[in-house]
């Protein structure tokens, strides 16, 4: 479509990108369909097309974000379907990153807004502190019915109702150095230890580590590395997610020059999305450009990386299990019908909910800033799931898992748990003794 | 932007009132159904006819068809224009808005009411996408038949209003065809019913009258449309041609034979590699022309019709041909078709024409057509539905060229013309709106217009429905 830019504008490297990415756009409609929140909303404003038009019309015409323009775009989850929709391959994910940046960059947010957002920004992204604010949540608990009351307190509610009710059980996975291949050694890789998912469900990795070791591959989990940035990067705090993308950016290199590695492994796919996009965010910075897009080529999801060591066909479980896409992983990695070969090869029944290419409203903190799309969109994603009588829920992100959890009584699992105990370790706690 | 085509003046009487008239809809509307905020109305200025661009005055978007009505009592009272939208994916601007109108949008009538199997219709609201029909009875083996590329995202509202077309309609017929009966609301905020679950009614044919009718005889928020059974199997199979005349001489050929399969798509060669770099449907790249023909039905019977087309296609030195070998080929193939539009976004911007021709002058047109893309110096990407002869050559330009878009105009005017020279029309199934309008002179003589004229006054005197549409500004009954 038509753009109007000034050279002077064009000169700025966000705005140059996001004029090209603008250009593919022919406006043919198609990426209503598929957004949550159009379907949910019903307001072309709470759309992708939608979106973009105000993002170009505020970059045109070089004006600082207004309260209009940042109710939609803080409404877009980043969900990334419109994307997998758009015909013309628009790269909407980097233009709502801009528009995220420009709207940090020139709004003040009302105060309340602004200081959850800053506590979700000081707390989740670092283990120690999100698992002393858990504590404290679960003595808040009982204040979120009467916070959710209150229109601009309605985070805070949302929080304490998504902490989990009994604390982690302690975990090996994220101690530091390498654990060790117990088979003939076919591999050596990093694994991301990340930032919330050790706390809220540790079980992940521990999974991740067992099913790697006895499968001959060397895991790594270095010194040093910590949240990807995701978290901050969806808020428009580029700095910051920067620093956080630097820093494992170095990790990692350190252990590429180290002894080598075969892939970056990572089990949330949210974390996945970003640190594929490492390349793309510091193309900017000449001592991390080339770094970063080494590290982004690295970085495989762990289903991706299990295909990739022929894992032998077992004899038909009876268990059916509802596999539930990420958006991260379907839409911002586009990896859909691995996962699920996965647990078919090793004997699950896997079942398709209907309308799959909808979020299950998580978002990272989209439930806490969107509480009530995000319940729509939960309840949505719930009743789609259950529709298929499935005895457990499979997913690749600790968000979905957290989010969908709080919605339904059948267990919901990470992918890798569920290929963990196929293929030789112990049985997930979740699932049902029978 | 383009500028070639004039909207009308805006009623200075309603720009007056605006702050009035907002206050109004206000009153008359939940606040979440309104938008009015001039920042938040530059989303809707204009559709998937993108080269034109009008900021409305204020967007409504009602759950009910109460609601509706009392948009529309409200507006006739005070003679503002009334523009409707559904998913705004018109290819010729059908739901460009106004500076003195009113964007009806009917986004949020979004529920499919009843399904009647015993009866094969369903009800919908009139903002039911098109594709989710066919999802939601296609459990228990029925499904909507007409299926316009964008069916993804149009809506059954939008259907209507344009008489919406798409590849399955060589063999089910167009919108019209399958639509038994709405609800409307007329332009005083009346409501009243047309048709039903039957397939005529007593009376004049006023169904037939409001489908294609582009949003100006009134505001259709419900309808009842047929559901058929889906067939036994389909396969969409791919024939590779030399050149584009062979195929469309083919085309012909096969319809002259008596044979109908379900559809019978063209792509030439730009149109392939576009489709093949978003779908990966393996379509051959080697070719001159691609024939997608889809037969249904028994194993029996598909492998008759396809082997009757097969030997007519040998006839016209058929190059490849390829049966899809999977249900997830098949889709794939469909995919890409169906995303020629968006995909040739990749490579430019477009507007796409939509004239139809007789099956015979297919190969002519085709020619002609390149003839003046060639005179005009600009490229174009042609694929379309070749068994009803409903053209849509795709004119690439750049949009940021103020000169190249108006050479991409004027070259698409002419290609019209063509159509309508060469015993054909203005449009197969996208609409006039205000794309073709000043074409229509074109295809029909002052009387003929006159009477179609004379019918939009009948349900709208003071012309406030989608007022800058359809019919030229000049020679209008009204001011």
């Amino acid at each position: 479509m038509q753009t109007s830019f000034t050279p002077e504008q064009l000169a700025d490297p966000h705005v140059a990108e996001s004029e090209k990415i603008l250009r593919r756009c022919v406006h043919c409609g198609f990426c209503t369909a598929t957004c949550p929140t159009y379907v949910t909303l019903g307001n072309e404003l709470d759309s992708p097309r939608g979106r973009i038009y105000l993002i170009k019309d505020m970059l045109e015409n070089g004006r600082p974000a207004d309260q209009e323009v940042v109710t939609h775009i803080d409404r877009c989850l980043s969900c990334l379907a419109c994307v997998t929709t758009c015909p013309s391959g628009v790269d909407y994910m980097h233009l709502v990153d801009h528009a995220r940046i420009h709207i940090e960059n020139t709004y003040r947010r009302p105060l309340i807004d602004r200081l959850i957002r800053n506590l979700l920004a000081a707390v989740l992204p670092y283990p120690q502190r999100f698992r002393a604010a858990l504590i404290l949540a679960k003595l808040g608990r009982p204040l979120a019915p009467m916070l959710k009351r209150v229109s601009a307190l309605k985070p805070l509610g949302a929080m304490l109702d998504l902490a989990p009710k009994a604390a982690a059980k302690a975990s090996d996975a994220t101690r530091r150095g390498t654990h060790p291949a117990q088979a003939e050694k076919r591999g050596r890789v990093a694994i991301l230890s990340g930032c919330a998912q050790p706390v809220l469900d540790p079980g992940i990795n521990d999974a991740t580590l067992r099913l790697l070791a006895r499968l001959g591959i060397d895991v790594v989990v270095p010194e040093g590395e910590g949240c990807c940035g995701a978290l901050v990067h969806h808020m428009g705090r580029e700095n910051e997610a920067l620093d956080f993308a630097r820093r494992n950016v170095d990790v990692w290199t350190r252990e590429i020059d180290r002894g080598g590695l075969d892939a970056i492994i990572i089990t949330a796919s949210g974390c996945g999305t970003t640190i594929k996009d490492y390349g793309h965010m510091l193309r900017l910075d000449p001592a991390y450009a080339e770094k970063a897009a080494r590290v982004s080529a690295l970085a495989k999801d762990i289903t991706e990386y299990l295909a990739t060591l022929d894992l032998p066909k077992l004899e038909p479980k009876r268990l059916n299990v509802a596999y539930h896409s990420a958006c991260s992983m379907q839409h911002g990695q586009k990896i859909t019908a691995l996962p699920k070969n996965l647990l078919k090869v090793a004997g699950f029944t896997v079942r398709d909910p209907a309308e799959g290419h909808l979020c299950c409203g998580s978002a990272g903190t989209y439930n806490i800033l969107q509480s009530e799309i995000s319940a729509q969109l939960k309840a949505r994603k719930v009743r789609n799931i259950e529709a298929t009588k499935p005895d457990v829920i499979a997913t690749g992100n600790i968000g979905c898992i957290t989010q969908i959890a709080t919605g339904t009584e059948i267990p919901i699992l990470h992918t890798v748990e569920l290929l963990d105990w196929a293929y030789g370790g112990p049985k997930p706690e979740k699932l049902p003794t029978k | 932007m383009s500028e070639a085509i004039r909207f009308l003046p805006p009623r200075p009487a309603v720009l007056s009132r605006r702050a009035a008239i907002i206050a109004d809809l206000t009153d008359l509307l939940p606040a979440d159904c309104l938008v009015h905020e001039p920042r938040e109305l530059v989303p809707f200025e204009t559709d998937a006819f993108i080269s034109y661009r009008r900021l409305p005055l204020a967007v409504v978007l009602p759950r009910t068809t109460a609601q509706v009505a009392a948009v529309m009592r409200y507006c006739h009272r005070y003679g503002i224009p009334v523009v409707p939208r559904g998913a705004g994916t018109s290819l010729s601007g059908g739901a460009i808005p106004q500076e003195d109108a009113v964007v009806l949008g009917l986004s949020r009538m979004s529920r499919i009411l009843e399904v009647d199997y015993a009866n094969r219709t369903a009800i919908v609201q009139a903002g039911v996408t098109n594709l989710s029909i066919s999802e939601t009875v296609g459990v228990d083996g029925f499904f909507y038949a007409p299926d316009p590329s964008s069916q993804l995202a149009c809506t059954i509202g939008g259907n209507i209003g344009m008489n919406s077309g798409g590849a399955h309609c060589l063999k089910y017929g167009v919108t019209t065809n399958n639509l038994l009966g709405v609800k409307m609301v007329l332009v005083d905020g009346t409501v009243i019913e047309l048709g039903g679950k039957h397939l005529d009614a007593a009376g004049y044919d006023l169904l037939g009258l409001v489908c294609g009718s582009e949003g100006q005889l009134g505001i259709v928020t419900e309808a009842a449309v047929r559901l058929i059974a889906k067939p036994e199997g389909a396969r969409p199979v791919l024939f590779g041609f030399e050149t584009s005349e062979a195929a469309g001489a083919c085309v012909a050929d096969i319809i002259g034979a008596g044979i109908i399969p379900v559809a019978i798509e063209f792509m030439d060669k730009p149109a392939i590699e576009i489709c093949e770099a978003f779908a990966q449907a393996g379509y051959p790249l080697d070719v001159g022309a691609l024939l997608i023909v889809e037969v249904e039905g028994s194993e029996a019977e598909m492998d008759t019709m396809l082997a009757g087309i097969v030997e007519i296609a040998r006839r016209h030195d058929v190059k490849t041909v390829r049966e899809c070998q999977s249900a997830m080929e098949a889709a794939l193939i469909w995919k890409g078709r169906k995303s020629a539009f968006g995909a040739t976004g990749r490579i430019a911007d477009y507007i796409c024409m939509d004239g139809t021709v007789p099956l015979g002058k297919l190969s002519y047109v085709l020619n002609k057509t390149s003839e003046i893309i060639e005179r005009f110096g600009l490229r174009v990407a042609n694929v379309f539905h070749a068994g009803d002869g409903n053209m849509h050559p795709l004119i690439l330009f750049n949009a940021n060229d103020p000169e190249d878009a108006a050479r991409a105009e004027e070259a698409g005017n002419e290609i019209l013309k063509l159509c309508v020279d060469a015993g054909g029309c203005l449009t197969g199934e996208h609409g006039v709106g205000i794309e073709k309008r000043d074409l229509m002179r074109h295809q029909y003589s002052d009387a003929e217009l006159a009477q179609q004229m004379a019918v939009r006054s009948a349900f709208d005197e003071d012309w406030i429905l989608n007022p800058s549409k359809v019919f030229p500004l000049e020679g209008r009954p009204v001011a």
